[in-house]
């Protein structure tokens, strides 16, 4: 019954929060803009390999190029502002409002961030598949199979990041000073999911944590799918994608079981101002 | 002179007050902000350890620790500009939107004056340290490999460098402020700056051709960075040094007309 309404809501939240990011849309390009880390990793790394191709997988500049411009790409549209926004209600209380509400407060946030993605994909897209024509061509796989992985691993990243966003929000229940949770989340995906620096270039022990954290599939493993699997081959690849699309949404519905646990947990403790 | 001394140092003790209520918020602060500054460091480590195992040395003719001193610089700068700049002129833009900058134009002090010395972060005092740790740890590694110890001249050099970059970094920001008198809703526009901010932290050889050039006269970041390094490390030529000097004077004399002229169109709230 309650599945049933929260259904029958969606679409109207959607448009509602469509309606809102293209109200708020030069905020939206502002915000957009400040997400500038990948192309200053470009910079460094396009002059590490200036000389001749490096690391243990042998990037090249070019390859470094494309990897952090669809690294930027990936990262703009699958992005979620839900671990503020939550952090926020429950701290001053609003989260009351939500909750009075017939439509469950995780489906109207998962609305919310959900709709702000066709505004931001139509701003992105162009720019992105336009610098990654001049510079990445040569790069991006042409296996028809892998891009079609690609398209298919997005909304696994999408929801890889906002339900470990909301999870992390969900302590906001238990912990009084919210500022921790943040960088907490913030720090591991910068360095598990190969945001600041592809993962094989990881020194030893923190790249065996990164490989086995879910936060590789929100960004790596789609970025790395579109650079056509760089150190596999063929049939290989091929075997590899279906496994690592499997254990990507394995880690969507282990962490929506967990987000439900945890939700249902806080709740409880939830004590602010009326409730 | 002594009267605005005077005010700086009420501000001062204001902010110090505020902070120390929250203690723990400052301890909090400080050692996220060391985790976030070595997680800045990591990528420089990783890509020098990389070049080494492929047979390169120097990043642009810059060794890892030359690198080091740079981002150290980066640091100090980043400190100040959280720190001193981000504050007081996020309340500034606040002032012009809602119209409460009537108050400040009616004390009797400098109005520009005033509004950049507002409000303080006095706990970004320990990413300052991180910083200067940086700088003297970069130098040591410097010398170490058989680079010079820097004399009276490059010691000088590098602290009218930094008092030049400090003044670069205020005066960007006046201009950004001089905006949000024409473009009201501007408050994200000091994220924007502080994200282009980051680009700062590689030495000047990473950039090449047109980026070069944007980042060393348009927004001059190296001239922030890089080049008070380079004068602690006895690299700095005399020709960039008048160069960084005479930038950092021109800069100033536009953000202030910049100022004038804006709060000349300013419309205030009631009006």
């Amino acid at each position: 019954m309650e599945i049933r309404r929260n259904l029958r809501a969606y679409p109207t939240l959607l448009r509602i929060g469509i309606a809102e990011a293209v109200a708020y849309r030069a905020e939206l390009i502002v915000w957009m803009l400040t997400t500038t880390l990948p192309l200053v990793s470009m910079v460094l790394w396009r002059a590490v390999a200036a000389e001749g191709p490096i690391g243990p997988e042998r990037f090249s500049a070019g390859d470094f190029t494309a990897y952090f411009l669809l690294a930027l790409l990936v990262r703009l549209l699958t992005s979620s502002w839900v671990l503020w926004e939550m952090n926020r209600e429950i701290r001053t209380g609003i989260m009351s409002q939500r909750l009075l509400r017939p439509v469950h407060p995780l489906v109207a946030y998962s609305a919310e961030n959900l709709a702000a993605t066709p505004l931001r994909a139509l701003l992105v897209l162009p720019v992105s598949l336009l610098l990654l024509y001049l510079y990445g061509r040569s790069e991006i796989t042409k296996d028809p199979l892998l891009v079609g992985a690609f398209v298919l691993s997005l909304p696994g990243a999408w929801a890889l990041t906002f339900l470990s966003m909301v999870l992390c929000g969900c302590l906001a229940f238990y912990i009084e000073s919210s500022l921790g949770i943040f960088h907490l989340w913030y720090t591991t995906y910068v360095l598990c999911s190969g945001y600041l620096v592809p993962l094989s270039l990881l020194p030893g022990p923190v790249r065996a944590l990164a490989e086995v954290l879910p936060f590789r599939y929100m960004l790596d493993f789609p970025v790395r799918l579109l650079l056509g699997l760089p150190g596999l081959q063929g049939s290989a690849a091929h075997a590899a994608v279906l496994s690592h699309l499997v254990v990507e949404y394995a880690y969507v519905a282990g962490l929506l079981i967990a987000v439900a646990l945890l939700w249902r947990a806080g709740l409880r403790r939830y004590a602010a101002f009326g409730a | 002179m002594r009267r605005y001394l005077r005010l700086l140092r009420a501000s001062l003790r204001l902010s110090l007050l505020l902070a120390m209520q929250y203690r723990w918020d400052f301890i909090g602060h400080g050692l996220m902000q060391l985790v976030w500054t070595s997680l800045g460091v990591l990528p420089l480590w990783i890509a020098y350890q990389a070049r080494a195992a492929a047979g390169l040395s120097a990043l642009g003719g810059y060794s890892f620790p030359q690198a080091l001193t740079v981002f150290g610089f980066f640091t100090l700068l980043k400190a100040l500009l959280d720190g001193a700049i981000n504050p007081s002129l996020t309340a500034v833009v606040e002032h012009i939107r809602t119209g409460t900058l009537d108050f400040i134009l009616l004390k009797p002090a400098d109005a520009q004056f005033l509004v950049s010395t507002a409000r303080q972060e006095p706990w970004r005092i320990i990413d300052a340290a991180t910083g200067i740790g940086f700088v003297v740890f970069g130098m040591a590694g410097h010398i170490h490999q058989g680079g010079a110890p820097p004399g009276l001249g490059a010691l000088l050099g590098a602290g009218l460098l930094l008092l030049c970059a400090m003044l670069l970094l205020y005066s960007i920001w006046i201009l950004v402020i001089c905006a949000a008198f024409y473009v009201v809703r501007i408050d994200n526009l000091s994220f924007l700056f502080t994200s282009l901010f980051d680009f700062a932290r590689w030495p000047r050889s990473v950039f090449r051709g047109a980026l070069h050039v944007l980042f060393t006269f348009v927004v001059p970041l190296v001239l922030m960075t890089s080049y008070p390094a380079e004068a602690l490390l006895g690299l700095l030529r005399p020709p960039q040094l008048l160069l960084a000097v005479v930038w950092t004077g021109l800069l100033l004399c536009l953000c202030r007309l910049a100022w004038r002229r804006s709060l000349a169109a300013y419309t205030s709230a009631s009006s």
